[in-house]
C-alpha cells in the first residue's frame, strides 16, 4: 500500500488493540481481548500461555483463519503498512503462504493424507509462483527437503504423510511453510506433539532457517523454557489478555507480573532438586465466567480489593517492558 | 559384580528380572505366511517392545522409567501390573512371583498395586459420578461394608486430594484436567495400595497444574508410605519426584542408577543426548552440547548390535556387531555401552 513497506524502526507487524470473540450459544468468549504487540523484521517473538489463554486464537486472527463463530470485533493488524483486519478475502489469500505462513501443532492433520509430499510442497509454488516449470518445482522441493534435514529426499518426494514419523512430518510442514520465503512465520506449538530429542532438532532447525532467510517468527507455545531458548522477545497471555511483554532477558530475569513469576517458578529445573515445587494455586477461570477485575486475582497471593474490582491495563513498566498489574513485583520481591 | 547386593536386608517392593514383551503384528497362521524367493515362508512380524529389562524398586521409594515415546516405558508399566501378559521374565512383588499368577489370585495383588494413567480425560467413566467412581473399588475389594461407609471414605479421599465434598455428585466432564487427575489419584488411593504405578500422570496437564499434582503425589506418598513406579518422558519432572531412575531406549535399559548419579554424571550417550535436548531457562548445562540427530528406530526389526548405534556420536565398529552388556560403573550405577568396556 504505502510507498515504504516498513516503518523506519523496522516494525513489520503491528497488532493494535485486537479483540477477537467467539460467539457461542452459551455466551461470548473473549478469546483475544484487547492485545497489542509489534514485531520487528528478523525478530523472534514467543507467545506463552496455558491452554485456553488465547495464544493460538491470537495467531489465527492475524491470518484471519477463524472458525465461523469467531469474529474480529475491533483493532488493527498492520502488516507491512496494510491493515489485514479490513483486507478482503482475496488479499488474504495472497498474504497467506506467500507473505505470512504458518506451522500448525499437529503435523498429521495439517498435511493432506491423499497427496504425496511432492504434491503438497509444489502446491505452494503453483499457487504463488505460477511461472515456475515442473522441473524447477521439483528441484526446489528437493532443495527444501534437504534444507530441513530429511534423509533420502528423492524417495521421500513420493511418500505419503502416513509413511513418515511425526518428526519427519513436522519437517515437511516447515519446508512447506518456508518454501516461498515468507516475511513472517507463525509456528503454533510446533513441537508439542514431539519427543524432546526431536523437539530440540526441530527448534534448532526452525530458528536456523528463519535466521538464514531473515524471516520473522512468532513462536507460540505453553513451554517457557522452549521460548526462552529461542525468542528475542516474550509475551505472556492469560485468559485472552496480554499480561506481560518484554525482551527475553528482561522477562526471564525481571518478570514483574505475579503470573509470569509463578510460571517461571513452577517449571521443574534440571539442576535444583527442591523437595516441593512452587506452584500457582487454583486454576484458570472459565472463559464464560470471567471475574470482574484482574483475571488472575483469584490465584494471586498479592491480590487486593482493587484487583478484584478494576482490571489492570497494559502499561510500560520500564522502557520496553509492558505489564498489566496493579501491584507489580519490585526487584527482589518474591511470591509463591 | 555381585558384591553389595547380598548384604542389603531391605525388602524390595518390586523386582523385575529380564522382562520381555512382544506384540505380534500378524494375526493367525495365514497372515504370517509370505513368499520369499518363490518359496512360502512362515514369518511373523513382531514388535519387540521390551527386550529383557531388569530393575528393582525399594520399599517407600519412587523409581522412574524415563525415555521417549516408543521406548517401551508404558509397556513396562502395564506388564508389571499384569494388564499385559509378559512374554518372558520374572516380576516379583514383595518377593512373590506374580508373572504367571492366575487371574483369580491377581485380585489381591491388584488391590495393593494401583495404576494412575496418563490421560485423565479417558481414564474416568464419563457416565459415572465422581462418588460412584471412587466407591467402586472400595466396594469391589470389600474395604467398606456398605454403601454409606464407602461414600464417607470417598468424600474423605476427595478432600485429601484437594477437592471439595460437593464435587462428589458431579460428572467427570464438569472438571478441568488437573481436577480429573486428582479424581484418578483419589480412586487409586481408595484401596490403600502399597504400590502405585503412575504412567505419565502430569504430561497432559498445564505447567502450573503439573506442579500442583506432583506436590500432591509427593505429599500423599509421605503420608501413606507407598512405593511408586513413575513413568515419565520429562527429565526435570523426574529430578523432583524420583529416588532412582532407569533410562530406556527401544525396549532396553541403557542406564540406571540413583538420581544424583545420573543427574550429576550421565554416562550413556543416549542419556546425555536426552539431557542436552531438554529446554532449560538459563541453567548451566549438565552435559556439553551434543549433536542431536535421528529418531528412535522401529522395534520390528531390531538392529543386531547396540540399538542406539545409528544415532550415537561415539559409535565404534564393535557397537554395530555386539549388544553391549550392562556394567556397574560405581555402586548402583549401571551403564550398557561399549564406551566403558574395560
Amino acid at each position: 500500500m504505502a510507498v515504504s513497506n516498513t516503518h523506519s524502526d523496522g516494525v513489520m507487524l503491528d497488532v493494535r488493540n485486537l479483540c477477537m470473540y467467539f460467539h457461542t450459544f452459551d455466551g461470548v468468549i473473549k478469546a483475544v481481548d484487547d492485545i497489542s504487540f509489534s514485531l520487528k523484521e528478523k525478530e523472534i517473538l514467543g507467545i506463552v500461555g496455558e491452554s485456553g489463554s488465547g495464544k493460538s486464537a491470537a495467531s489465527y486472527s492475524i491470518l484471519k483463519l477463524l472458525a465461523g463463530n469467531g469474529k474480529i470485533e475491533s483493532g488493527q493488524i498492520i502488516f507491512e503498512g496494510q491493515d489485514l483486519v479490513s483486507a478482503s478475502e482475496k488479499t488474504m489469500r495472497q498474504v497467506r503462504g506467500d507473505k505470512i505462513s504458518m506451522v500448525f501443532q499437529d503435523s498429521l492433520t495439517s498435511l493432506d493424507p491423499l497427496k504425496t509430499i511432492e504434491q503438497q510442497i509444489s502446491e505452494m509454488f503453483i499457487l504463488h509462483r505460477p511461472e515456475m516449470t515442473k522441473a524447477e518445482r521439483r528441484e526446489k522441493c528437493l532443495e527444501l527437503l534437504r534444507a530441513v534435514g530429511i534423509p533420502k529426499p528423492e524417495e521421500r518426494l513420493k511418500s505419503y504423510p502416513f509413511q513418515l514419523s511425526g518428526g519427519m512430518r513436522q519437517r515437511v510442514v516447515i519446508a512447506i511453510a518456508l518454501s516461498i520465503e515468507p516475511k513472517l512465520l507463525i509456528a503454533d506449538e510446533p513441537t508439542t506433539a514431539l519427543d524432546v530429542t526431536i523437539q530440540a532438532q526441530i527448534l534448532r532447525l526452525m530458528t536456523r532457517l528463519v535466521r538464514d532467510q531473515g524471516t520473522s517468527l512468532i513462536l507460540i507455545t505453553h513451554d517457557l523454557a522452549v521460548v526462552s531458548e529461542n525468542a528475542d522477545r516474550i509475551a505472556v497471555m492469560y485468559c485472552g489478555k496480554l499480561v506481560e511483554h518484554a525482551s527475553r532477558d528482561e522477562l526471564i530475569h525481571h518478570a514483574c507480573h505475579p503470573y509470569t513469576v509463578g510460571l517461571l517458578k513452577c517449571i521443574p529445573r534440571l539442576r535444583s532438586s527442591r523437595p516441593r515445587l512452587p506452584y500457582i494455586p487454583g486454576m484458570v477461570p472459565a472463559m464464560l465466567h470471567l471475574p470482574q477485575g484482574c483475571y488472575f486475582a483469584d490465584r494471586c497471593p498479592r491480590a487486593q480489593d482493587r484487583c478484584r474490582q478494576e482490571q489492570p491495563q497494559l502499561i510500560e513498566h520500564t522502557p520496553g517492558h509492558f505489564m498489566a498489574c496493579h501491584f507489580p513485583l519490585q526487584a527482589g520481591e518474591d511470591v509463591f | 559384580m555381585n558384591t553389595q547386593q547380598t548384604t542389603q536386608p531391605a525388602p524390595k517392593a518390586l523386582e523385575v528380572n529380564n522382562l520381555q514383551q512382544r506384540f505380534y503384528l500378524t494375526k493367525g497362521f495365514f497372515q504370517s505366511l509370505r513368499r520369499e524367493d518363490g518359496r512360502i515362508c512362515w514369518n511373523d512380524k513382531v514388535v519387540h517392545a521390551l527386550n529383557g529389562i531388569s530393575f528393582d524398586v525399594q520399599e517407600g521409594e519412587v523409581y522412574a522409567l524415563v525415555g521417549e515415546s516408543g521406548c517401551g516405558k508404558s509397556t513396562a508399566a502395564k506388564t508389571v501390573i499384569r494388564l499385559l501378559e509378559p512374554a518372558a521374565g520374572q516380576i516379583l512383588y514383595k518377593g512373590q512371583d506374580i508373572s504367571h499368577l492366575p487371574e483369580q489370585k491377581l485380585g489381591k495383588v491388584r488391590r495393593e498395586m494401583q495404576m494412575i494413567f496418563q490421560d485423565p480425560y479417558t481414564s474416568l467413566n464419563p457416565r459415572q459420578r465422581v462418588i460412584d467412581i471412587i466407591c467402586e473399588p472400595l466396594l469391589f475389594h470389600k474395604l467398606a461394608s456398605n454403601r454409606a461407609e464407602a461414600e464417607e471414605k470417598a468424600v474423605d479421599l476427595l478432600q485429601k486430594v484437594g477437592l471439595r465434598p460437593e464435587h462428589s455428585r458431579r460428572y467427570p466432564h464438569q472438571f478441568s484436567g488437573g481436577q480429573r487427575q486428582r479424581i484418578v489419584i483419589a480412586r487409586s488411593l481408595a484401596v490403600e495400595p502399597s504400590f502405585i504405578i503412575a504412567d505419565e500422570p502430569v504430561s497432559a496437564l498445564d505447567v502450573s497444574i503439573q506442579a500442583q499434582i506432583l506436590n500432591l503425589l509427593m505429599d500423599l506418598k509421605d503420608e501413606m508410605g507407598f512405593s511408586c513406579l513413575f513413568i515419565a518422558h520429562d527429565l526435570s519432572v523426574v529430578r523432583h519426584i524420583s529416588d532412582r531412575l532407569a533410562c530406556m531406549y527401544l525396549g532396553s535399559i541403557v542406564e540406571k542408577g540413583s538420581k544424583d548419579q545420573i543427574f550429576e554424571n550421565p554416562m550413556h550417550p543416549y542419556t546425555k543426548m536426552l539431557f542436552s535436548a531438554v529446554p532449560t531457562i538459563d541453567e548451566d548445562p549438565i552435559v556439553e552440547e551434543m549433536p542431536i540427530k535421528g529418531e528412535i528406530p522401529s522395534a520390528v526389526n531390531l538392529p543386531q548390535g547396540c540399538y542406539f548405534y545409528d544415532r550415537c556420536p561415539y559409535a565404534m565398529p564393535i557397537c554395530q556387531q555386539e549388544f553391549p552388556e550392562e556394567r556397574e560403573m560405581e555402586p548402583g550405577h549401571f551403564v550398557a555401552c561399549h564406551l566403558y568396556d574395560a
